[in-house]
């Protein structure tokens, strides 16, 4: 903790305090009352908002950092799953040794693929990634049915060897004993806090990604990293090798997809080829983007803002909807409820797409840049600012 | 010798539809330079353009049959419609069974008018950004066309059958003498697709239009130079692709029916079209097109699976194409077609 600077130290605390705390952060509403619904604080979304976290954080590391824009992340994420399921089938339902596997296979697995696709660069890395994860996906889909068990999804069976498993062993995934769905309900008043021990599994390997990510971000490699971002035939004019740096970077955020597929089947033991899918991918890319590319927070911000949202707009039907615009004459609550019908519930896809256009459109920095335009206007730091601005603009012509 | 001759005929439909939305994608590339995420999109919307006539043809007025009773003694509804009472009942039928070709004209003004406010609303402000936003840009759009489409028609894929008359098949290896029947309207397709690739090349070959365009793709800046406008052609040549991948699905519906999520099935095969082809090559994606699309067919044979059954390795007929693209790409990186020195890099 001590190598980082105060600016760092002090993020990296705000997330360590939001994820340790996230049980009452995400729970203001009372049991019981209207606004239930949009309490979060359940265990298994928020295990969600911490894995897909980690993968939106190793995603930022290569996208944010060296520029190399990848479709096919969802493969180390469904590569984790698969290698953590196959540890819980093979061993015994202890995550540990399921958690190093998958890391390593997925580790193993981004080698290959990145040391081809990183021949290229540009539009040219985003089609090769995207069609290793479509070919990934078809593998895991039907060619290596008896790895992955095809459509049905990998999952444990009472008939598995689990060699490791012991008379008085849990049939549940557990951490030596401490089971990952064991839940401790704290009643406070009408509230009901709820501490899953899953969670805070998900959350402290969240800390650890996030510290691990910190470091790489104010590193030489990460410089290095950010060097090619910013013009990669310059860095080779000056002699420097760029391969290995990128490849290191994706390599890197191949084993955080794959510690968050790990994780994911810790929490659930289950793994199938969907996961995989394309679509998933992109999904990864959304959250980055929203959240802000390139910055420590905002992919964090992105991946809990996605998954919150789309847990929160899926629930809302015609029927609260109404009750919502009772207020109105009856014309104009029908009116209203029709359009918006289209953007949550089932529509929660469209509304998703439409913000990431926006987001990419008129605000490519994503929340993060939002958020710090919104600060400056209200701290009415402009003048700062565009001297700020001038500054950068004069370092690059040195 | 019949089982091949079938395989060749089934892989060469599936080209087509390869080779149609390849074309469209690499046109796209080679003038604008931008790659078109949301080019299945396109190719979806398409197919619902036949959706949406067959529907529109089949609006119907409700009248009651006092001479037919229901077993309740009610008059019987009958439904007509609107084109039989107009056009009279043999034409009008007619019309509703032939739905999906008629659907072509429909499709082309649609899919040349979308094509056009595509590039001219969005596309256009993406120039100058990095090649990640004009990718993300065209995901967020396809997933944003996708869902419309989901929101309007449902989720379900919704039958469009061909025109009675070419439903069947028929016996093509008849005709050299081995046994292979074939269904008509798969044959029909790859006609169809054979006709437009040939107006697309012949448009670009022998018009002036399509010269200047060929010369915009070559050096861009100096055909502005000499006075041209060549941004407005450009978007022409964008709605042209996206008319192209419309006429594609259109024509599709009856092989499969269209669903909200089958832009995004084929895309990711377009690319690796476009890629094997040679970037910003046409005849690189139309051959590549046919050939993936054969080779694909090839490798589901039973006799190829039982190859390399009886070698201990799973059947690989999901992803030959992958496989045949990566092996491409590590040995002539430029892709089949593709000229030297463009995206080597």
């Amino acid at each position: 903790m001590k190598h980082l600077s105060k600016t760092d130290k002090s993020t990296f605390i705000l997330v360590a305090i939001l994820a340790l705390l996230a049980p009452f952060i995400l729970n203001p509403f009372p049991e019981g009352s209207a606004m239930a619904q949009f309490n979060a604080g359940y265990p298994d979304l928020m295990q969600r908002f911490a894995i897909f976290g980690i993968l939106a954080i190793g995603f930022n590391i290569l996208f944010g950092l060296t520029g190399y824009l990848s479709f096919g992340h969802a493969a180390f994420l469904g590569v984790g799953s698969y290698s953590a399921v196959w540890m819980f089938k093979l061993l015994s339902m202890n995550i540990v040794p399921a958690i190093i596997l998958s890391v390593i296979v997925a580790g193993v697995f981004s080698l290959l693929i990145g040391f081809i696709c990183l021949r290229r660069s540009g539009i040219y890395f985003s089609i090769l990634t995207l069609m290793f994860a479509q070919m990934s996906y078809s593998l895991a889909y039907s060619v290596l049915t008896p790895l992955t068990n095809g459509e049905t999804g990998l999952q444990v069976y009472n008939d598995d060897p689990q060699y490791l498993m012991g008379p008085n062993s849990s049939e549940v995934t557990n951490l030596f004993g401490l089971e990952m769905r064991s839940t401790f309900t704290l009643d406070v008043g009408p509230w009901a806090f709820q501490f899953n021990l899953g969670y805070y599994v998900c959350a402290l390997f969240l800390l650890l990604a996030f510290y691990i990510a910190i470091r790489i971000f104010r590193s030489p490699f990460g410089l290095m990293l950010r060097a090619i971002k910013t013009n990669q035939t310059r860095l080779n004019y000056t002699g420097l090798n760029s391969r290995p740096y990128t490849l290191a970077a994706f390599v890197i955020s191949g084993m955080y997809a794959g510690l968050a597929g790990g994780l994911m089947a810790s929490m659930d033991p289950l793994a199938g080829a969907e996961r995989m899918y394309w679509t998933a991918s992109g999904e990864i890319v959304l959250m980055t983007i929203l959240g802000g590319v390139g910055t420590l927070l905002g992919p964090v911000l992105g991946a809990g803002f996605i998954k919150y949202f789309e847990n929160i707009f899926s629930k809302i039907n015609d029927t609260v909807l109404h009750t919502w615009f009772s207020i109105l004459p009856d014309g104009l609550e029908n009116a209203i409820v029709w359009v918006l019908h289209f953007f949550v519930g089932k529509g929660w896809h469209l509304t998703l797409g439409l913000l990431f256009m926006m987001i990419v459109i008129f605000l490519p920095g994503g929340l993060m840049e939002g958020g710090q335009k919104i600060m400056n206007k209200i701290r009415g730091k402009k003048k700062n600012d565009k001297d700020g601005g001038a500054k950068a603009a004069a370092t690059p012509a040195e | 010798m019949d089982a091949i001759f079938l395989q060749i005929l089934n892989g060469l439909d599936k080209g087509s539809a390869y080779a149609l939305i390849a074309l469209g994608l690499t046109l796209i590339f080679g003038t604008l330079g931008v790659v078109n995420f949301a080019h299945g999109a396109l190719f979806m919307i398409g197919s619902f353009c036949a959706v949406t006539l067959s529907k529109i043809l089949t609006l119907s007025t409700v009248t009651l049959d006092p001479t037919k009773t229901d077993f309740l003694g009610n008059p019987l509804k009958v439904k007509t419609p609107y084109v039989v009472e107009w056009f009279g009942e043999s034409t009008g039928n007619a019309m509703i069974d032939w739905s999906v070709p008629l659907a072509i004209l429909f499709a082309i003004p649609v899919m040349l008018l979308l094509g056009w406010v595509m590039e001219r609303g969005l596309i256009k402000h993406f120039y100058k950004r990095p090649h990640a936003d004009q990718i993300l840009v065209t995901f967020g759009l396809a997933i944003v066309i996708q869902e419309i489409v989901k929101a309007t028609y449902g989720a379900n894929p919704i039958p469009t059958p061909a025109p009675d008359q070419f439903v069947g098949s028929y016996n093509v290896g008849a005709l050299i003498g081995l046994d292979a029947s074939y269904p008509y309207w798969r044959m029909i397709y790859f006609g169809f697709s054979v006709t437009i690739i040939a107006a697309v090349f012949s448009f670009l070959k022998f018009t002036t239009f399509g010269m200047v365009v060929r010369a915009g793709m070559a050096d861009r800046e100096t055909v502005g130079m000499l006075g041209i406008n060549i941004d407005k052609r450009f978007t022409i040549m964008f709605g042209v692709a996206a008319a192209v991948a419309g006429l594609a699905g259109v024509m599709y519906t009856p092989i499969n029916s269209p669903n909200y999520h089958q832009g995004m099935d084929f895309l990711v095969l377009s690319f690796v079209v476009v890629v094997v082809g040679g970037m910003g090559s046409l005849p690189g994606a139309v051959l590549a097109g046919f050939l993936l699309g054969t080779l694909e067919s090839f490798a589901s044979m039973n006799e190829v699976k039982g190859f390399f059954e009886a070698l201990y390795l799973p059947s690989i007929d999901q992803i030959i194409i992958y496989l045949v693209a990566i092996i491409i790409l590590l040995t002539r990186p430029r892709g089949l077609l593709g000229r030297a020195g463009v995206m080597e890099e």
